[in-house]
């Protein structure tokens, strides 16, 4: 039987694979933040490069597309010196009906190092992990409505880099919490490292009260949502939920909780915004918001390569 | 046991300051880079010891170590930190203990990320033999014997003052 512990980690309490923050020690996530540090300063380099995954071959397998994110990782598999291979998977084994177990297995076959993945499914890279070799290490590039937690890592590292001390701040995420695996990552990172007040923001639909089981603050009003807030995580508004009935119209939306400048005034004068991107300028968030002083969205970009560059090496390192 | 136990830190750093000021009358721009931990402070107090302007960097071995395979991310590493331009430049690295030539072939491939050097010497409190790599000291204010199981650690008191830590490894 499948053993209890967090398939995350080995014996020794290091990691392997990063399926999820859920169950992460603060120690784990902190090491990594301070990794993502030392990198952050290799991309500013004449060689944008060090040879930590020389010879390795990580796979990028996107059953789900999202080029952007593909390309985060690929910079920071490339900066590390592995060989990438992107797979364009959704067009390719998948339509010809080869199951989830048998492309990895063929891949395996080919020595493969690392696979990336993101799946439309939750749970999908927990199956990967526990079906591959012990050397092979497995990241969660975005899982369903679960988990993303290499963008929750870089979140962390955005609001640490901004704010220092996590333990006095105030954290609003605003929008649609109950489909986004960011939002749900930005929750378990923040909670293990001792933010004292999170809020959910959004209308009832998109943000239901029951979240207030995973230690937020549920709030259906903007004003009371981010008054005061040292952090204004903005997620992207999915134009698919639209058609669902879940709201009204764009329009209605931005009225109630798009970020303008007059709402950003609620929180502290030094707050920051935060978008994990792509942005709906004016669905979302206004644009004089998205370009202005407190938005710290493309250091976020910047940020996201070299999280992903500690990721990688520190779970290369490992063994299981 | 061994004469590690009479290493003098303090007076061996004397002979490192006499040691360096000689390699930088022959070297005039040269800059100071010391390798993280113990050489770092060292080239810290050199550069004020030896009245030179500006500070000096810093560097690690952890991303291009060669044990990576085996022993994974090194953590608490501390980080790369030169703040002048490597090309061109005469560099003289500085590093407590000198023992098989891995760091200092990872610190120079480090250096080499950020440009090509006019040069790179290395200075040392410490030469314990035991080389495994083509790689010389151009000083080395002391020069001992130590089993290869022995490990040898620069520390920085309170107060900042220097003395040697000798560990059997386990």
């Amino acid at each position: 039987m499948l053993s209890r512990r967090n398939p995350q980690l080995n014996a020794n309490g290091e990691l392997i694979h990063l399926l999820s923050i859920e169950g992460l020690p603060r120690a784990v996530i902190t090491q990594i933040l301070d990794t993502a540090g030392t990198f952050l300063s290799v991309s500013e380099r004449d060689v944008k490069k060090v040879p930590l995954l020389r010879g390795k071959s990580v796979f990028n397998l996107f059953f789900e597309n999202s080029t952007r994110t593909r390309t985060t990782f690929e910079i920071a598999a490339k900066r590390l010196s592995a060989d990438v291979i992107n797979l364009d998977i959704a067009r390719s084994s998948t339509a010809k009906g080869e199951s989830l177990l048998d492309t990895i297995a063929n891949l395996s076959a080919m020595h493969a190092d690392m696979f990336v993945v993101r799946h439309a499914e939750s749970g999908a890279p927990y199956l990967i992990a526990q079906h591959v070799a012990p050397h092979v290490h497995v990241i969660n590039a975005g899982d369903g409505r679960h988990a993303h937690p290499t963008q929750g890592l870089l979140d962390m590292y955005t609001i640490r880099h901004f704010k220092g001390d996590f333990t006095q701040l105030s954290v609003a995420i605003v929008g649609d919490i109950v489909h986004s695996r960011v939002a749900r990552s930005d929750i378990h990172a923040l909670t293990t490292l001792g933010v004292p007040d999170i809020r959910a923001v959004g209308p009832k639909t998109l943000v239901p009260g029951d979240l207030a089981g995973m230690g937020v603050r549920v709030c259906h009003d903007m004003a009371e949502g981010i008054r005061d807030a040292d952090v204004i995580i903005m997620l992207r508004l999915q134009n698919e939920r639209m058609s669902g009935a879940m709201l009204p119209s764009a329009g209605e939306y931005f009225k109630r909780f798009g970020l303008t400048a007059d709402k950003l005034a609620l929180a502290k004068p030094d707050a920051i915004v935060m978008h994990p991107g792509p942005i709906n300028r004016g669905v979302e968030i206004d644009s004089s918001v998205a370009d202005g002083r407190a938005s710290v969205i493309l250091p976020q970009v910047t940020f996201g390569i070299a999280v992903r560059m500690a990721v990688m090496s520190t779970i290369a390192g490992n063994e299981a | 046991m061994t004469q590690t136990l009479n290493l003098d830190a303090e007076a061996l750093y004397a002979a490192l300051r006499d040691g360096v000021r000689r390699l930088l009358a022959e070297r005039p721009d040269a800059a100071l880079v010391g390798i993280w931990s113990g050489g770092a402070w060292l080239a810290g107090r050199l550069q004020a010891d030896l009245g030179l302007p500006g500070e000096a960097g810093t560097i690690t071995s952890a991303l291009h170590r060669d044990d990576f395979g085996e022993r994974g991310m090194a953590t608490g590493a501390g980080a790369t930190k030169l703040p002048f331009a490597i090309e061109g430049r005469h560099i003289v690295l500085v590093d407590d203990v000198l023992f098989t030539g891995r760091t200092i072939r990872a610190v120079v491939n480090e250096l080499y990320d950020f440009g090509r050097p006019a040069s790179v010497a290395l200075a040392v409190l410490v030469d314990r033999g035991g080389r495994q790599l083509p790689i010389e000291p151009a000083f080395a204010a002391a020069r001992v014997a130590l089993a290869p199981g022995q490990r040898l650690r620069l520390v920085q008191t309170e107060g900042g003052r220097l003395t040697f830590d000798v560990k059997e490894r386990t």
